[in-house]
């Protein structure tokens, strides 16, 4: 089943749970060119995996190193400027982890190009950048939404993993083009303003339990506005 | 033991209704453990911590062991120093024990489990007596850099599995199965990490003559050489030349360890006739070492190896200032400066502890933010889920798996 088939226009919006396994590839790097070369042909769940692991693992945390690549040459490498580079990369203007993948790897190319005294450093033995994906299991939750007022009651309690689920999940690694939410107020209540606000939404700057707050202070809002 | 919904205040509820919905998943599959002691060791710990929630989830768990006698154990110990990576003289007899006791073991041993989850090396050639069902091989040691004979050996019987788990990314190795990272858990709820009274803590120490109102350094640990405890008493000497304090060394011995009392007596005689270096030998006391870790100004974990380093999260999780050898999973665990300090030396260590004693503000900090961590990822409660979806995963191919 996809997601398109599990929210379906005519009906309440049911809230998924997505939980994941962590799993090693065995591929390490110790080089920005190793790291170059490993970026272009990992599977895309490992790119995925990597531009988005420090979001839930520090949930709480803020400011947060946002991509793990720009942690690693950063920290270990020490390339400072390399660092801010990939860590400003806008993922969320990607639709496709393709074009997100070809985005970080051209910054490391070109950046190895203009300074080419770069490749010389590598991490010492344990500091390895070591390659992992993850695998996702999507489970529909007892949660569901006929209103929002009723979405509302559901996005106080329901899990950060939903809600990383609908939020980041949904639009990027599975190639929708907007996330879950927007989508079902925008199609099935009709209410492109509230739809809206979430899409300009940029989670990658806050941290999940403050993309928890956004999000119930525009749906609260547009409730109260629509009454119901 | 405690109910799931007693979960509920220290993670919230819906992480527990995901629980419940995984375990749905598994109604009517068996899943059979089994490792080389029921007693001593972060393994067997957890291991009887998670099967009454299992249960209680619905999905059929069971805990076996194998058996070994002293010739058995002692080859293990030293392919778990080789595989640390320590060096070890590996005789060609020692593969030969290993191999005569496991073939006892597979001719004596139920296999019944729809997934047969085996932890360690000890039961690892167990893999021999496959027929239809899955097998996963759950390594709790750090292998980063292991002894090549010794995990050449091992590594014919791992690649036979379907699935592998280690504790932190540095341990995975290049293998022809599915590697996953677990990393191990505390259980908030247990005798070793529940809220306990002052009174209870203050019984405790006057049972064993601790000065509450001094400074408490302590290091929770087997006595093994891996866990450095000379190397902590050398920390202490460091520290007490400028700071007045007291040291605690505590910590039970395991089935399958026969070096533990060699170490007790080493550490003894290192600490001599100091009156304020406590050496407490405490088998199985949860709540005495619960206490003994309350009361502590500062906490230590010395370890020149570690798979993953549980007391570090049972330190952290009591709010504890925490000084620990950046070494195996303890790193996922204390991220330097937030959640604690990170050392490489005796020097480094005796300097950390200084700087957490002369600065209790910056100490509480350090403490409460490691607390934090380890609720969003260190719990029972995440564990179990990750075990359920390994087992999940054997069923499910794919990176996405709607259930």
């Amino acid at each position: 089943m996809t997601m398109s088939e599990l929210i379906n226009n005519t009906k309440p919006f049911r809230f998924h749970t997505r939980l994941h396994l962590t799993q090693l590839t065995g591929l390490k790097a110790s080089s920005l060119t190793q790291l170059l070369r490993y970026i272009r042909k990992i599977p895309g769940s490992c790119i995925y995996y990597h531009t988005h692991r420090f979001l839930q693992s520090h949930l709480y945390l803020s400011p947060e190193p946002p991509n793990d690549f720009a942690y690693w040459v950063t920290e270990i490498l020490g390339e400072d400027t390399l660092g801010e580079m990939l860590a400003s990369i806008d993922t969320v203007q990607f639709s496709t982890i393709r074009a997100l993948r070809e985005k970080i790897a051209s910054t490391i190319k070109d950046y190895i190009k203009t300074n080419p005294i770069a490749k010389r450093r590598f991490a010492g033995k344990g500091d390895e950048f070591h390659f992992m994906k993850a695998k996702s299991f999507v489970v529909p939750t007892h949660y569901v939404a006929n209103n929002l007022r009723e979405f509302l009651d559901i996005l106080k309690s329901v899990t950060i993993d939903s809600i990383y689920f609908h939020i980041f999940e949904a639009r990027l690694r599975l190639n929708r083009q907007s996330n879950d939410f927007s989508y079902w107020i925008a199609t099935t209540l009709g209410n492109k303003m509230v739809a809206l606000e979430i899409e300009k939404l940029d989670p990658y700057t806050i941290t999940l339990d403050g993309l928890r707050k956004k999000l119930i202070k525009i749906v609260r809002k547009g409730a109260k506005n629509t009454n119901g | 033991m405690a109910k799931l919904k007693e979960y509920i205040h220290i993670v919230g509820k819906p992480v527990i209704d995901d629980l419940r919905l995984i375990g749905e998943k598994l109604n009517g599959t068996t899943i059979q453990n089994i490792n080389s002691t029921a007693v001593g060791g972060g393994v067997a710990e957890i291991l009887s911590r998670m099967m009454p929630l299992f249960k209680e989830l619905g999905v059929n768990t069971s805990w076996d062991f194998i058996k070994g006698g002293e010739e058995f154990f002692e080859v293990t110990k030293k392919f778990h120093n080789a595989l640390h990576g320590l060096p070890r003289q590996i005789y060609k007899s020692d593969f030969d024990t290993f191999v005569k006791t496991s073939n006892a073991n597979i001719e004596e041993i139920d296999i019944y489990g729809d997934v047969v989850f085996i932890h360690d090396p000890q039961p690892v050639a167990l893999i021999r007596k496959r027929s239809g069902n899955k097998w996963i091989w759950r390594c709790h040691i750090d292998i980063s850099n292991p002894n090549k004979r010794v995990w050449d050996f091992l590594k014919k019987f791992v690649q036979d599995y379907d699935a592998s788990v280690f504790s932190s990314p540095i341990f995975s190795q290049k293998l022809s199965i599915k590697q996953f990272l677990v990393s191990p858990s505390i259980d908030p709820l247990s005798d070793k990490n529940v809220e306990l009274s002052q009174s209870t803590i203050d019984r405790i120490l006057n049972k064993y003559k601790i000065d509450r109102s001094r400074t408490i350094i302590t290091q929770i640990s087997r006595f093994d050489y891996l866990k450095d405890p000379l190397g902590v008493i050398e920390v202490y000497k460091m520290v007490k030349k400028r700071i007045d304090c007291q040291l605690i060394l505590a910590g039970g011995g395991a089935d399958d360890d026969p070096e533990g009392s060699k170490v007790l007596a080493e550490v003894r005689d290192r600490a001599s006739k100091d009156p304020d270096i406590h050496i407490l030998l405490l088998p199985q006391n949860n709540i005495e070492v619960n206490a003994l870790q309350r009361a502590s100004t500062v906490i230590i974990q010395k370890s020149i190896k570690e798979g993953f380093g549980l007391t570090v999260a049972e330190a952290l999780w009591k709010a504890k200032p925490v000084v620990a050898s950046n070494v195996g999973g303890i790193p996922l665990q204390i991220k330097h400066k937030y959640s604690g300090l990170l050392c490489n030396s005796i020097d480094g260590a005796a300097f950390a502890v200084k700087q957490l004693l002369n600065s209790p503000a910056y100490a509480k900090k350090l403490g409460e933010n490691g607390r934090e961590h380890i609720r969003n990822n260190f719990l029972l409660t995440r564990h179990l889920k990750e075990y359920m979806l390994i087992f999940l995963s054997l069923y499910h191919s794919g990176d996405v798996v709607y259930l």
